[in-house]
């Protein structure tokens, strides 16, 4: 029996450049950078106080003050995102449909924000003051959960934490549910709301974060020779994905075909990857295989590229190996030189990223990216988007613990 | 200083987001403001912490409307 096929018919995101995905995509390709000084909480005595953070964030009118109220901001960010996500799907739930319809929304970290509100109020008012929506309000899966509830999708109901690669795990495990016959459409992506201090702390002693605290905007430079680390970033992106005969037959807008998915891991350290990629480069080769293409059809890869010293080098290297004498025609770009890192979020943002690539038939630039290291030596995209045919694009995530994702769209 | 019945109205629409003016004295927390079990839990939290008192868990259970939380109120503190 030939594979199903699996396609993207409704995106949504928030991002520290806009509240959506005109928005933030329109803030993408001007090469705007979403980071600024932390203001939500005194971060005075931290080493890093700046971060790519929502701006004017209302849960409203999508989502009800009240039901707002028992979520943790990164469920707040993952409901808003799918929810546009499924408004602008248009997807109908119906008795008949709804046990085929199902959703995989995870998160890297999850309600740490709600965590530290819990600890502080045992602390200082006592066990009886905890909420009965602590619980709830906090764990990882009630993205997922809460929208089932809201549309009444009653089939797979599943959220996968696999820290920074977790939105590209989610996307890709859905369109394997629906390539299998377990579902006909999914609701799949990421979620994270990490800047506290708690997250924030813990990012700057694992010395992962930039600490250019006079120009935030400048932090986020992978390839640059000046890159100093990551820059936290919040928000949500998430995707409707449909299996394409169902899609078509409803007329729905199609953004484009989900056509590979790979992932590996690097069993190799806590926090870093190996120094040659090779965790990276089985990822995107196993996603390659999935897509049954060649290196040479991939026209951009939207990458991991954190500006962090030794996993930009590691991708690049990874990049390098993979695409062999392709690539030297391949563009690659980090779309987190603008809105940082949003770990659990950034694999599914990104993959929106890249079917909008392919929409529009633009690469998005990496900004910042004033002095590329040598063995760089690609079309990184510097500063500005370029125009050109994009026909397919690759997708990656590498997160904690040495976990990677790919994925793979093509224009439909 | 709002009258006791003022505060617990205040308190029961913020915590169950209705309007003031929904929450009348014989409205029942659960059919006619849509609260759920967790719901209810929570508001019972919220009195304790208005009023500075403890509610032990079965009186808690008996305080389904409005008026109960008012009479409950009146009852026990002085």
């Amino acid at each position: 029996m030939a594979r199903r096929r699996v396609v993207i018919t409704g995106v949504g995101m928030v991002t520290p450049l806009g509240n959506d995905v005109t928005s933030t995509w329109d803030g993408i390709l001007a090469g705007k950078s979403g980071a600024c000084p932390i203001d939500t909480f005194d971060a005075s005595a931290f080493t890093t106080r700046f971060s790519a953070s929502l701006k004017g964030f209302d849960p409203e009118p999508l989502l009800p003050a009240k039901d707002a109220r028992k979520m943790d901001l990164f469920i707040q960010y993952g409901m808003v995102a799918g929810i546009q996500a499924m408004e602008d799907s248009g997807l109908p739930i119906t008795e008949e449909n709804a046990p085929r319809i199902g959703a995989a929304i995870g998160a890297g970290i999850g309600g740490i924000g709600s965590i530290e509100f819990g600890a502080a109020t045992i602390a200082s008012k006592g066990p009886r003051r905890i909420s009965p929506f602590f619980v709830p309000g906090a764990i990882i899966n009630m993205i997922a959960g809460n929208l089932s509830i809201k549309y009444g999708f009653k089939g797979p109901n599943i959220s996968i934490v696999t820290a920074c690669t977790t939105g590209t795990h989610n996307i890709g495990m859905a369109a394997r549910l629906i390539q299998y016959g377990e579902a006909d459409a999914m609701v799949a992506g990421g979620a994270e709301m990490a800047c506290t201090p708690v997250g924030l702390g813990g990012f700057a002693a694992a010395r992962a974060l930039s600490t250019r605290n006079d120009d935030p905007q400048a932090a986020s430079r992978p390839w640059d020779k000046d890159r100093d680390g990551f820059v936290l970033g919040d928000g949500a992106g998430v995707v409707v994905l449909e299996e394409y005969e169902m899609a078509k037959a409803r007329g729905a807008k199609i953004y484009a075909e989900l056509i590979g998915f790979g992932m590996s891991g690097d069993a190799y350290h806590m926090t870093s990857p190996p120094e040659n990629g090779e965790g990276a480069a089985q990822s995107m080769e196993n996603a390659i295989k999935d897509a049954q293409i060649d290196v040479a059809d991939i026209n951009y890869i939207n990458a991991h590229g954190t500006s962090t010293p030794a996993g930009d080098i590691a991708e690049c290297k990874a990049v390098k190996s993979v695409m062999g004498s392709a690539a030297d025609k391949v563009a690659v770009s980090s779309t987190k030189s603008m809105i940082g890192h949003l770990l659990g979020a950034a694999g599914s943002v990104e993959a929106i990223f890249s079917v909008l690539a392919i929409r529009d038939q633009v690469a998005p630039p990496t900004i910042n990216l004033d002095n590329p290291e040598e063995i760089c030596d690609l079309n990184l995209v510097p500063h500005t988007a370029q125009e050109m045919p994009i026909n397919a694009v690759l997708s990656n995530s590498f997160g904690f613990g040495g976990t990677n994702g790919s994925l793979i769209f093509r224009k439909v | 200083m709002s009258s006791i019945e003022e505060r617990v109205k205040k308190i029961v629409a913020e915590q169950l987001g209705v309007k003031e003016e929904e929450v009348k004295n014989e409205a029942s927390f659960v059919e006619d403001l849509g609260a759920d079990s967790l719901d209810t839990v929570e508001l019972v939290m919220a009195l304790e912490e208005e009023f500075e008192t403890e509610i032990p868990d079965d009186e808690a259970e008996k305080i389904t409307t409005v008026q109960l939380a008012i009479d409950y109120v009146n009852s026990n503190l002085d």
